[in-house]
């Protein structure tokens, strides 16, 4: 029973994992970069969420929408602006210019929120629910439930309308979308607001755990090893790895004396070592595969 | 515009291409050896930390300007060569033995890091360093036996030649030497058949590889060399800090060392200098822009993160070549006077490459 309690908790954390893997994948996806400051679009989304739920005093959900509606524009305008400008460059300039990026939005949340801890009171705070003796927090539950409900948005988004046709047709060969009439650097943009919006979601449903300080964008670091397992460019794969990852984190956690001391905080990179060393594709990896030497 | 006239062969790989070279370089040298005359001991102190930095910059170099290789762990092999050499000395290894150990360990650390990780290209590489990095932080944290854990480890400052290592003209000489000698090694490494094949692996993997370069073992290579010239840096290091905990060597580190290599300029070894005495001077660079900006925005803790964010960017959009790329610019400015333009670099129009096949 103990072990099925671990997993559920693992997969609570393991979605918001997922979901900032996800925002990776889409823009890996289509533009072939790699966004390093997700972990801080995640920071931001839940600081922003603070200031119009805890400050503001706004109600839950509309603060929640408009935080997502508020990180999807900078998002859209961080591509349109920055990102935009080294397309074709080495992939090294553009993991400089994200992490960069991450360091400016690191440093303006510590100058405008400042360093304290924050929180904000969320109808889910403190609320717990028993199941055959399991005890599941209304936090955690939230955490799936909102990641199930942001997956088929997506998922009906990319298969029925219009733009998320044409996202994936710009994703498959930005030249013949191109040549189709797709406006592809607009989309492009669409793409990166979509994954600052995904990672805002995160953001605030993390909040309740986590509380809201400049740190929590180092989840962007452990999503890697999300995106990594589930195969880099891979939707499904992200979320599936988050899970994986999440609940190797809470086994490692409390199987520590077994293994050996500290295990829990390195366990999300050793899987990303491990899984880049053995099996490079990942587990859900579509026809792109990881070229070898 | 100067012209060399070449009458020999040989003349194609001299390190120093015509006199002007040869009368700058040593200029430069013998205004360096004569500084300690000059300067006192704070700042003689800064300036062997910048060429320690520099060393470090040359290791980063290799991997990342020439071979075309991210990492974002290179502070691993910073605290690998920093407590490798502070255990030697702390088991009565004498200095002049230590150094080698610790070079012939990091390179094998390189390599053996290497060899499994650089199947992968591109991003993946760049994700595995950064998780390498996280991981080495935790080693030293945790193998307390070997690095003290964080109550630290102190870093025995033995006598060297007679003298001792808290003597700061001493050790200023120490890194000097160093840095020179790193300088010519890189030098020498890069204009072999081996440095070659880093370039060509960088330039086109594909081409490399028709021509016959094993990119395997070249890129382990390169890999382990640069972890060589970063466990050097790190040893010197070591006799800077005096003190090491495990928390210096953080993922800010590597960073930092990727911003004195992307500000410098990558792909060239003047870079490594330019960029380790910016990095050097940030802190005071820093300092001086709190004294400007209004209080309330200049006590800030979060102005550091954000000022190296900026600079990044600024360097990564507006001048990729970084400092000895300006400075390049400007000497072909007067070099070409009257007729200078500034369409000789201007930023060519590229699609993305594409990874997948």
């Amino acid at each position: 029973m103990q072990l099925i309690q671990l997993i559920i908790d693992g997969v609570a954390s393991g979605c918001i994992y997922g979901l900032v893997a996800l925002g990776f994948v889409l823009i890996y996806k289509a533009t072939e970069t790699i966004n390093f400051a997700q972990g801080d679009i995640l920071m931001l989304g839940a600081f922003v969420a603070y200031s119009l739920i805890g400050i503001l005093g706004m109600d839950y959900l509309t603060g929640f929408a408009l935080t997502v509606l508020i990180i999807a524009v900078f998002g859209f305008f961080l591509d349109a602006v920055v990102v935009r400008q080294i397309i074709g460059q080495p992939a090294f300039a553009t993991v400089m210019l994200t992490i960069g990026l991450g360091f400016i939005f690191r440093g303006f949340a510590s100058i405008y929120w400042g360093t304290d801890i924050f929180s904000f009171s969320t109808p889910f705070s403190g609320k717990i629910t028993e199941f055959n003796g399991l005890i599941i927090s209304y936090v955690n539950l939230s955490i799936i439930i909102g990641t199930a409900i942001l997956m088929s948005a997506l998922y009906f988004f990319f298969t029925f309308s219009k733009i998320g046709v044409a996202m994936r047709a710009s994703s498959e060969n930005q030249l013949a979308a191109y040549y189709m009439g797709i406006p592809v650097k607009f989309i492009f943009s669409l793409i990166w607001s979509i994954s600052a919006g995904v990672a805002a979601v995160a953001g605030v449903l993390l909040a309740p755990i986590t509380l809201v300080d400049t740190s929590i964008s180092l989840i962007g670091l452990k999503a890697f090893a999300a995106a990594v397992l589930g195969g880099f460019g891979s939707i499904p794969g992200a979320i599936v790895g988050g899970i994986i990852i999440g609940i190797v984190e809470q086994l490692c956690g409390t199987y520590e004396n077994y293994l050996f001391e500290g295990v829990r905080e390195i366990s999300a990179y050793l899987v990303l070592i491990l899984t880049l060393i053995i099996y490079p594709r990942g587990l859900f990896s579509d026809k792109a595969e990881v070229k070898k030497v | 515009m100067r012209f060399i006239f070449k009458t020999k062969y040989s003349q194609d790989i001299n390190i120093a291409k015509h006199n002007g070279d040869r009368f700058w370089y040593s200029l430069l040298i013998l205004i360096m050896a004569a500084l300690p005359l000059v300067l006192d001991d704070f700042y003689l102190g800064e300036i062997s930390y910048i060429c320690i930095l520099s060393i470090a910059g040359i290791g980063l170099m290799i991997l990342s300007g020439y071979t075309g290789l991210a990492s974002l762990g290179h502070a691993a092999f910073l605290g690998v060569g920093a407590y490798t050499h502070a255990f030697l000395l702390t088991n009565g290894i004498p200095f002049y033995a230590s150094i080698p150990i610790v070079i012939v360990v990091s390179f094998l650390v390189g390599a053996a890091i290497g060899i499994p990780i650089l199947r992968l290209t591109g991003m993946y590489l760049a994700i595995a360093t950064l998780a390498l990095g996280f991981i080495a932080e935790h080693v030293f944290i945790k193998w307390e036996h070997f690095t003290g854990g964080n109550r630290g480890l102190p870093v025995p400052q033995p006598e060297f030649l007679g003298m001792s290592f808290f003597d700061s003209v001493f050790f200023y000489y120490v890194c000097l030497v160093f840095l020179i000698a790193a300088m010519f090694a890189a030098i020498n490494i890069l204009r072999s058949p081996t440095g070659r094949a880093f370039v060509a692996i960088r330039d086109s993997e594909i081409a490399a590889q028709s021509l016959g370069v094993n990119l395997g073992l070249y890129k382990a290579l390169s890999f382990a060399i640069s972890g060589a010239f970063t466990g050097l840096a790190g040893a010197l290091l070591a006799h800077y800090i005096g003190y090491l905990a495990p928390d210096i060597f953080n993922i800010f580190l590597s960073l930092t060392l990727l911003l004195l290599i992307v500000v410098g300029g990558m792909g060239s070894l003047h870079g490594t200098v330019f960029g380790a005495i910016f990095v050097g001077f940030l802190p005071q660079l820093i300092a001086i822009c709190r004294d400007y900006l209004p209080s309330s925005i200049g006590s800030q803790p979060g102005l550091e993160p954000m000022l190296f964010g900026l600079i990044l960017v600024f360097f990564i959009l507006y001048e990729p070549l970084g400092i000895y790329g300006r400075w390049m610019k400007i000497k072909l400015f007067f070099e070409l006077f009257p007729t200078y333009k500034r369409q000789t670099f201007k930023k060519q129009k590229v699609f993305t490459k594409s990874d997948r096949v």
